[in-house]
Parts: structure tokens; sequence; C-alpha cells
């Protein structure tokens, strides 16, 4: 169990060195940052003597290297566009994109499991079909589309929730501003929890529906319905927990592009979170930032891996006699 | 015993299990006609569109906001599904729109499917560290949302291009960075396959007899797996269809001076307080019945193709 | 004669298919007498494991009975409302499946499955049914019982895994037991083993056993009478000896001189030419008549029936009919 542990971690650290690699290319070789820090009269003369003091003249293993000291540091440099330190920027806007993405996600697993479970053991009725047609229109239709859509419904016509922003935060110790605990912050996170959360919301939903109707398809369930266990056993006893299995690890990689998504989400209803950042430093080439998302998501999926392989090594035993990867 | 001669797999293919699975579907015929439509009146557009509105000469700012069917007060002009805020009629917009859409979108895939197709082979006929190397690859772009990565491509392309030519070249990145993100999916079915077959005999005996390992794979492993690509092939341009409609909405696709829907999309937004409501209508329901369709038509195929459920 | 514990009349079971409807049992009809082994073969697809499934109420849909019955004990239960039929699987009739591997659920302990049987079906508390299942799984003969039960099913190789399914299947002692290949999927070393294990165990409670198998060697040392059925159809049956000895069906001559022996000088193995009829394309008559050396001209019009040839030893051949009216 240690040396799965360990080699997995040694895994995720290789990953984050070739992310930094790719990171740091980007950085250093992606538009000039001497351009974008003085004004066009300044010499050529000046201008290389500024590079050689920002040490844009080393060798690249040296550059290299301090960049990731840097970076462990949390020290990306400053934004281009906004002139302020990059992980400032990061660290200001990030409470807003992590309570979207948590409720988004969680709707989306309840909501997904329930309605999986649901159209795997009732597969005709009205209401089974309805579920299968929304879902295959929630896979279809983009996310931004589905975000303007219900802007368009809710807020234009009804007016029963606000069309954009994140509404009143309240400031908590330690840096974080959380919308959770005002009416306004509330109801502006509505629409675009359900906005990120459909997408996965329909993924997870055909997912467990697939699952399990191979799970009651297979030996060991037509065995314990000839012991004569009852329905109920069957499928909420076994098949459920056989479903969920590859499902909950699935699902938990899927958070990572929850955090992704949130790009067209918060696009889409101004929401002040780091994924409006992304996109906008992307418009204006503003490298830095770029980069220093570019390292902070990979961390986030980083670690989402780690625990997901845990998690499987833990729930199904019968990896824990073998050696080897918990990959399915 | 049977007596006749036994009829080609392609006329098999096509005559017994496939084409009845589809006349037996609704849902697949209506899909099918409802992309063939789009997509043909995407080809041509020049030819149907009542105006161009890709020639800023051509366009009236004076035009722009007119409902649609009605008459233009200070022009005019009349437009169909009515006029944007630059003045296009959004009809025209909305074909030649879903023209470069479907452009981005099959060239997408074609760059990915044969990305994929490549890499799968080599790496399931190689096998050695030269599948180890790719299939980590693989797995590491894998855990990455490909919108990401499409992004990603996209922000670094634009460092590197100088901004006069981004106009230009805006269309062929944006190929690049969508079929870039996508073609793992080949690649993996693709290397299944070649792994499966390059332990079968005939290919030994090939190789033994010094046949040209190109010509094996492309003759006998090739054919075996386009079922499965043909699968993801759908439904990836059903993906590459939204993806480009996504960057065109973020405002990172097609230049702005060559909206497609997502652009127009985008646009349609802004107005939607002040009751503009046809710039976003019509071309979202564009958008939305070319997914659907693809989409529909990806899972029929899907499902036809997949001898457990018949 | 006592009545039987199993009886079979007239079952029709039908699969509609895009190609038409698939008749899969075309009238079969035979009983089980209490404790009695009987042994049902056949080639792949003859119907011997849709008649088990029958017999248990456990056809996949869309695959029903169409015509027919069954009783047990006197009692119908072929139409029985679900519920019913529930309770009578485990209780009264069990089951063994081929394939031990993915008979059991690998993410619950044997324990737990076998605990969960007996507590559905007898009323024991926890710590009786525990007591219960190791008595079990000592008597099918898996040693340290009491410790073992609280392993996983991927703890134990094929031979002792199909033990485990035998404790499951009769945990609740039932009066009948379908056994559906269960030595197919094992060592041909173990295969003696589990076919002996079964057969004292059941020999034990007084079970009947309904043992379906291609393989005719298990058949001649274990069960008592033997059903031959071809094309979803009965060909013959009759106790072992009489059958085997004197085969009154073409089809079961056939397939008693394919059986080679190692006294046996030949240089080529005996087979039956041609292969058994699709299920939609069966021949007209009786359903042998195209690999029949001995058909004539009846065979190919009228469907034979099953024809007494001696006491309870019939075969469904215009033979035999000639036969008993050359007896007569």
């Amino acid at each position: 169990m240690l040396a799965f542990i360990i080699r997995r971690i040694v895994q995720s650290a290789l990953v984050m060195l070739v992310v930094a690699l790719v990171a740091f290319a980007l950085f250093r070789y992606v538009g000039d940052p001497i351009s974008s820090m003085v004004g066009q009269e300044t010499s050529l003369a000046d201008r290389e003597a500024l590079r050689t003091t920002l040490g844009l003249n080393d060798p690249f293993i040296v550059q290299f290297g301090r960049f990731i000291g840097n970076a462990i540091q949390g020290d990306f440099g400053i934004s281009y566009r906004l002139q302020q330190p990059v992980m400032e920027l990061i660290l200001q806007r990030l409470p807003a994109t992590l309570e979207l993405a948590l409720v988004s996600g969680l709707a989306a697993f309840i909501f997904g499991v329930s309605a999986g479970v649901y159209t795997a053991l009732n597969r005709r009725g009205f209401l089974p079909t309805g579920i299968m047609a929304v879902s295959l229109i929630g896979v279809s239709l983009p996310t931004f589309l589905i975000g303007i859509l219900l802007i368009w419904l809710f807020a234009v016509e009804l007016q029963w929730l606000p069309s954009f922003g994140r509404g009143e935060t309240v400031a908590l110790p330690g840096g974080w501003t959380t919308g959770f605990l005002t009416s306004s912050g509330r109801q502006s996170l509505i629409l675009p929890a359900i906005t990120l959360g459909l997408f996965q919301m329909t993924l997870i939903m055909r997912l467990v529906r697939a699952e399990m109707l191979e799970v009651l398809r297979t030996d060991y369930i037509k065995f314990a319905r000839a012991r004569g266990l009852s329905n109920r056993t069957v499928h909420f006893g076994h098949a459920l927990k056989n479903t969920l299995v590859p499902v909950i690890t699935i699902t938990g990689l899927q958070l990572g592009a929850i955090i992704a998504f949130a790009i067209i989400t918060e696009t889409v209803f101004q929401w002040p979170g780091v994924g409006a950042l992304f996109i906008n430093s992307v418009r204006a080439v503003d490298v830095p930032v770029m980069a220093a998302y570019l390292v902070l998501i990979a961390l986030i999926f980083v670690i989402i891996n780690l625990i997901v392989d845990l998690l499987y090594y833990v729930v199904d035993p019968r990896l824990r006699v073998e050696r080897g990867a918990a990959r399915h | 015993m049977s007596d006749t001669k036994t009829p080609s797999r392609l006329f098999r293919l096509w005559d017994s299990d496939i084409a009845y699975s589809f006349r037996q579907s609704p849902l697949a015929i209506i899909s099918g006609v409802v992309a063939l439509v789009i997509i043909l009146a995407a080809a041509f557009a020049p030819l149907i569109a009542p105006t161009n509105p890709y020639d800023p000469s051509s366009l009236n700012l004076m035009d722009g906001f007119t409902p649609p069917m009605q008459e233009n007060a200070f022009t005019g002009s009349t437009f169909l599904l009515g006029a944007d805020n630059q003045g296009r009629d959004v009809l025209s917009t909305i074909l030649y729109g879903a023209r470069i859409s479907l452009f981005v979108g099959f060239s997408a895939v074609i760059f990915a499917m044969v990305l994929g197709i490549t890499a799968g082979l080599i790496a399931g006929y190689r096998g050695g560290w030269v599948d180890a190397v790719l299939m980590r690859i693989a797995d590491v772009q894998l855990s990455f949302p490909s919108i990401l990565i499409a992004l990603l491509i996209f922000g670094v392309a634009r460092g590197f291009i100088p901004p006069s030519q981004r106009e230009t070249m805006a269309i062929w990145v944006l190929i690049v960075a969508i079929g870039l993100s996508d073609w793992v999916q080949f690649a993996r079915v693709v290397r299944g396959a070649t792994m499966v077959e390059k332990g079968k005999e005939y290919v030994q005996a090939a190789r033994v007899i010094g046949v040209n390992p190109i010509r094996i794979l492309l003759r006998h492993i090739l054919p075996n797996v386009m079922g499965p690509v043909l699968v993801i092939g759908t439904i990836g341009l059903a993906l590459a269809i939204i993806a480009e409609a996504t960057l065109s909405f973020l405002g990172v696709g097609v230049p702005p001076t060559q909206p497609s829907l997502g652009t127009l999309i985008r646009i349609g937004q802004q107005y939607l307080f002040s009751g503009e409501w046809w710039i976003l209508l019509f071309p979202a329901v564009t958008l939305l019945a070319l997914a659907l369709a693809v989409n529909l038509l990806g899972d029929w195929l899907r499902d036809a193709l997949n001898p457990r459920l018949r | 004669m006592t009545e039987p514990l199993l009886s079979v009349r007239d079952l029709v079971v039908e699969f509609p298919t895009r190609r038409g409807m698939l008749r899969a049992l075309d009238g079969v009809s035979f009983d089980i007498a209490p404790g009695e082994v009987l042994g049902m073969v056949g080639e792949s697809g003859a119907g011997k494991s849709i008649t088990g499934a029958a017999i248990i109420g456990l056809i996949e849909p869309p695959g029903r009975i169409v015509r027919g019955e069954i009783r047990l004990a006197g009692e119908r239960i072929d139409n029985l409302p679900p519920e019913a039929m529930r309770r009578i699987r485990g209780k009264r009739i069990g089951m063994v499946f081929q394939d031990p591997l993915t008979s059991l659920n690998p993410l619950y302990t044997v324990a737990r499955q076998l605990i969960e049987t007996i507590r559905v079906h007898l009323d024991m508390s926890e710590a009786e049914a525990r007591a219960h299942a190791i008595g079990l799984l000592d008597r099918v003969g898996i040693p340290a019982a009491a410790r073992r039960i609280d392993d996983y099913p991927h703890h134990f190789s094929g031979g002792m895994r199909q033990r485990v399914v035998i404790a499951l299947a009769l945990a609740a002692e039932p009066e009948l037991v379908i056994a559906d290949e269960p030595t197919t999927a094992l060592d041909v070393s173990v295969q003696s083993q589990i076919i002996d294990v079964l057969k004292e165990i059941c020999a034990e409670r007084g079970a009947a056993v309904m043992l379906i198998t291609h393989d005719m060697g298990v058949i001649a040392e274990t069960a008592d009478r033997v059903a031959v059925l071809y094309a979803g159809r009965m060909a013959e049956i009759g106790p072992v000896r009489d059958v085997i000895l004197n085969a009154s069906h073409p089809y079961t001559s056939g397939l008693m001189a394919s059986i080679p022996t190692l006294v046996q000088d030949t240089d080529r193995l005996v087979q039956i030419p041609g292969s058994m009829p699709r299920l939609n394309a069966i021949p007209s008559g009786c359903a042998f008549n195209p690999r029949c050396n001995q058909a004539f001209e009846r065979c190919r019009i009228e469907q034979p029936p099953l024809i007494d040839v001696a006491p309870r030893h019939a075969a469904a051949c215009w033979l035999a009919e000639e036969e008993t009216k050359n007896d007569g």
C-alpha cells in the first residue's frame, strides 16, 4: 500500500514538472516580456541591459530553476495587463470559482446519480424517456448556450434571478469571500451553478445508467436473484454499490473539468472568478497569468487524481491484494 | 449448407443491419435529414444567402437592429430574420457562420483522426518505449478538459503570430487547436485494435516475408477499426462544432469580421435585455439543431455498430 | 409411483427478434422425481439453459414462456406473480451457474453473501446465520471455513469458488437444484471433485438435481436419468444406463459414438455430419432429419412425439414407433 502511494506521488511530481516546463516555456518564449514592461521609445541597448538584469540571458536551466523556485513560493510575477502580482489576482478570485464549482459539482452528483439509477431501473415510461431526452440535449447544448438561455428565461422574462455578477459577498477571516451568507449571493449562485453543473449532471447520469445496466446483466446479479433476494436488495444492495465504484472515481476526475469549464460559465455570467481572469489573459496574451493558471489547474488535477486513485484502492477489495495501478 | 456466394463485406454491412437499423429509427432519419439540410445550406451559402455579411463594404450600419421581416425605416431594407448590431443580415450570417463552423469542425476532426490514427498505429505496432511515451502523453492530456488545451494552444499561437496576421491565421489556429485537443480517443481505439491484430499469425507471417509494415497496417488493421473510429468521429464532429462555437463566443475563435454562430450568440447576449431577441435566437436554434442532429447520429451509429446490443 | 417433484409439460419459450420469432423451446415435457438426478444434455443452443431459466423464472425479457405448465410438487409455478416466484427461488429451487468467477459479487465477503441469503429464507439471527454458513462451507469442503468465510471471492481458487457457489445455492435447503454447466469453467482436475460435492450434498438433503451439461461423461457417472435436447425439442429421455446402451434416437447414438475412448483404436473421431439448425430455420418434420442417416419420408413431414421404447424410456423418433409396432 505504501509503495503504491509513493509511486503515485512520484508520478504526480513528474507530471507537475512537465507542466512547469510548459508553463515556463510559455512564460519565457511567448511574447516579449520586455516589450510589455517598457515604452516604445526605450533604446535597444537599454532593453538589452534590462534583459540581463532580469536574468533573461541566463542559461535555460538556470532560468527554469528560478521559475520553479519562485513558483513554489507562489511568485509568478506581475500580470502584464493589470500590473498586479499574479498570485494576488488568482487568490483574490479563487473563492468565487471554488464556491461555484463546489455547489454545481455536488448538485450534479446528487441529481445525476439519482436520475441515472432511476432510468436504469425503469427503462420504459414517460418520465425516464423524458429524462433521457433532456440528458441528450444537455450533452448537445454548449455550456454557454445553456447559460444564456437560463438568463433569458429567468432574468429577462421572469425576472426572478439576477443575470450577472456574484451579488453581495461577505469577507471571511483568511481572505476568503463568500456568497453563501447573503441572499443576493445565494440567488446569484443558482443560474451559474445550474449552467456549470448541467453538463456534468448529464454525464454522470448517462454513466450511472450505463454502468448500472451493465451490472444488472452480470452473473452475480442473476445469481443473487436466483437465491431469492428481493428486488430492493438486488438493486440497491448489490447493483448500486458495484455501479458506484467506477462512477465515484470518474466523478472525482470530473471535478477538475468543472473548474476548467468554469471559464465559460464565468464569462457568460460575468462571475469574478479565476476562469474569467484566464480568458481575459488569453485574449490579451498576458502570459504570466496564463502560465500561473496552467500550473494551478495542473496542481488541482494532480491532487484530485491522487485522491481518486487512493479512493479506488480503498473501495475495491480486489486491488488490495495485487500491486499495481488502480485504474480499471 | 450455404450454397450462395457470400456477399462482400461492404454489401452485408450496408444492406443488412446498419441500413435496417437506420430505417427503423425515426430519430436517426430526422437527425440525418436535419444535419444534411444544414450542411448543404451552409456549403452553398454563397449561392443562397441574400447578402454576403463578410464583405464590409456591403454593410450599412443604419440597417442595424432591424427586427425580422420588418422594413427598416431608414434604409428600406427587409431582413428575413432581422439584422444584427452592425447591420448584417442574420440569415446570411447564420449561413456563412454555419459554413465556417462546419468547415472548422470537419477539418479539426479529420486532423484529429489522422493524427490519432497514425499515433495509434505506430504505438500499437511498435510497442516498447514509443508506445509507452505516446500513451503517457495521451493519459496526461486526457485528464485535462479539451477546452483548456484548445485555449492554451490558441493563446500560445497568438503570442507567436504578429497581430497583422492574426485574422487570416485564426481559422487554421482554431482547427489545429481543436484537433490537437481531440486526437487521443482515436489513438487509443486504433492502438488497441492494432495490438490485437499484431498478435495474429498472418501479420507475423507477413513480417517474416518482408511485407512493408505500412501495407499491413493500412490494408488489414485499419478496416477493422473504422467502425469505432466513425462513431468517435461523428461524436467528435459534434464536439468540435460546439468547441468552435464556444471559443468564438469567448472571443478567441474566429475573427470578429467573420462571425460564426458562436460570435453571433455573443453579440446577441449583449442585447438580450434591450429586446433585440432575434440576434440571439436564430443562431442559437441553428447551433442547437446542428449539434443535436450530429450527436443523435453518432449515438445511433454507436448502437447500430455495437454487436452486444443487437 | 410417487408424485414427481418437478413436472414440466409442453413448455414453449419464444424470443422475439428482428428476424422474427425464435422458438428456443418447442414443447418440452419431463418429470423429476424427488431426490433424483436428471441430466440434461445437448449442444450449445439446444435449449438446456433456457429450460433451467424457465423453471426458476429467470428468462430474460423479451423472451417469455408462451405455452406449457411447470409444476413444483403439484402446484403451478410458471404463472406466479413475481413476488411469489421470488420466495420460491432459493428456498425451494436453487441454481448453480457456470462461471464461479462471475457468480459472486466481488465487492462483498463470502460471509455477507451467505448470511444475506440465509436470513432471507430462514428465520435466524445474524449469529445463527453465520454459524449455519460456516457449517455449509465446511460441508462443501472449504478448509478452515470459520476463518475463510470473511474472505472476498477473489481470494478463492476456481474450484473453491464453485464450492462456495454450491453452498450459497443450498443455503436455504431447496428441494430442487438446477446446476447449469457447473464444471465447464473449471480445470479438468477439479471437475469431478465439484460434481462429487454437489451430488453428495444434494443426496444428504434429499434434494433433486437437474444437471445441465454437454459432457456425457459427467452424466454417465452422476445422473439417474438423462434427457437429450436437440433444437429446442426433446430427442430422448430415460434412465442413464438404458439411454447410453440402447440409444433409440439417431442423434443420441451419434453423441455416444462421438465420444472417444482410450481403448478404441481409431484414426478419426466420429462426427455427426452437419450442424444443429438455427432456431429460426428448423426443418419441417423431425428437426434432426437432414443429418440423420436413417431418415425416411415421414421424418421430413411429421414431427415425431416422444414414443416409449421401454419402461420410462422414450425417444422422439419415427423409428421408435416402427420398433414398438414390431415388438407389439
